[in-house]
C-alpha cells in the first residue's frame, strides 16, 4: 500500500484516495514538433525499476494535483511537491541522491 | 409552501453506536484564496466565525467554518440560514474572486453517537484514513471515502461524529454505516485508545 502526503491539504493519502496521473515532468510537444518528438511525447514512457517520478491528484480530498517521488522496488517514497514545477526540488534530489547515490531518471539526476 | 425533505427521513441505526441521518442541515460552500487575509476577513465579516486553520474547524454556537483545501471552506449552518448567509457573504464578497453556493440540499448528514472507540472502529472499517485520536483529534476535518463513495467527517467531540457525503449517495453510505457498525460485529480495535 502506498502513503502518500498532499502537499496542499497535508493528508496522508492511501493510494486509494488518489487518482494516478502517470509520469511526471513530462514537456508537451505538439504543432510544429518532429514525428518522433511527437511520438515520445504520446508514448515512450519511463519504466524503471527504482526512483520514479508520477503525478497524482487528490481525487477524494482538496482536488489538487501533485508530484511524488518514489522508489518502485521498495515503495520508499522521498517526497511529494508542487505540480507547478517543471522538474524535482533539489531537497526531493538531494534525498533520492542520500539513498541512491548516482541516480537519475531521464535528463535529471 | 415546499414540502422539505432530507434524503433518509431521519433514517437511524442502533447498533454498537447509534446512526442517524441528521436531518434537514446547512451547508454552505465557500471558495477563495485563503491565505489572502482580505478574503478571510470578509468570510469572518460575514459569518462571525474566523477561518479555521488547515484541516481544523472553527464553531460559533449553531455554525461552523470547516476547512475542506487551500481554496474552500464549508459553513454549517442550520437549514434556513443558509440563505440568508449566503447573501450575507455574497455582499462582503463582492469585488473579490470568490464563490458561495447554498449546497444544503446537494447533501446528506449523519450523526454517529456512542463509545468513541466504537464509532472510530465503524470508521475505520469503511475509510482508509488513520482513524486514531492522534491522527483524527475532535475539530479535525478529513476529507476520505467511505467504501466507494466520497465523504467528509470530524469529531464534534468524544464519541460524536458527523459524515458529510453527496445526497445521492445518502442511502448507500447509511447502509455503509449501519453495516459496518452492526452489534456483534465489533472489532474493538479503537476501544480504550
Ligand atoms: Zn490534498
Amino acid at each position: 500500500m502506498l502513503i502518500l502526503t498532499c502537499p496542499y491539504c497535508g493528508v496522508a493519502c492511501d493510494e486509494t484516495e488518489l487518482a494516478p496521473g502517470g509520469e511526471a515532468h513530462l514537456k508537451r510537444f505538439g504543432p510544429g514538433s518532429t514525428d518522433e518528438e511527437f511520438e515520445g511525447y504520446l508514448f515512450q514512457r519511463e519504466n524503471p525499476r527504482g526512483v520514479h517520478f508520477e503525478r497524482w491528484r487528490h481525487a477524494y480530498g482538496c482536488g489538487k494535483w501533485f508530484h511524488a517521488a518514489r522508489d518502485t522496488v521498495t515503495m520508499e517514497v522521498f517526497g511529494t511537491y508542487s505540480a507547478q514545477v517543471t522538474e524535482p526540488p533539489e531537497e526531493i534530489r538531494a534525498k533520492i541522491s542520500a539513498k541512491h547515490p548516482g541516480w537519475s531518471w531521464r535528463e535529471f539526476s | 409552501m415546499v414540502d422539505l425533505a432530507s434524503a433518509l427521513s431521519e433514517a437511524a441505526s442502533s447498533g454498537a453506536i447509534r446512526v442517524e441521518e441528521a436531518g434537514l442541515c446547512g451547508m454552505v460552500t465557500i471558495r477563495g484564496d485563503l491565505t489572502d487575509a482580505t478574503f478571510t476577513d470578509a468570510v469572518q465579516a460575514a459569518t462571525g466565525i474566523r477561518a479555521p486553520a488547515e484541516r481544523g474547524m472553527e464553531r460559533v454556537g449553531a455554525n461552523a467554518l470547516l476547512w475542506m483545501s487551500p481554496d474552500e471552506l464549508m459553513l454549517t449552518c442550520d437549514h434556513d440560514a443558509a440563505g440568508d448567509l449566503v447573501g450575507k457573504l455574497e455582499s462582503a464578497l463582492a469585488g473579490q474572486h470568490h464563490l458561495a453556493v447554498n449546497v444544503s440540499d446537494a447533501r446528506a448528514v449523519f450523526r454517529l453517537s456512542g463509545d468513541d472507540g466504537a464509532v472510530r472502529d465503524t470508521l475505520a472499517k469503511l475509510t482508509p484514513a488513520d482513524m486514531s485520536v492522534g491522527a483524527c483529534p475532535v475539530g479535525a476535518v478529513r476529507r476520505t471515502r467511505l467504501a466507494q463513495a466520497a465523504a467528509a467527517f470530524w469529531f464534534e467531540a468524544e464519541g460524536e461524529a458527523m459524515v458529510v457525503c453527496f445526497r445521492s449517495a445518502a442511502g448507500y453510505v447509511f447502509e455503509l454505516l449501519k453495516t459496518a457498525s452492526a452489534s456483534g460485529a465489533e472489532p474493538g480495535y479503537f476501544a480504550g485508545d
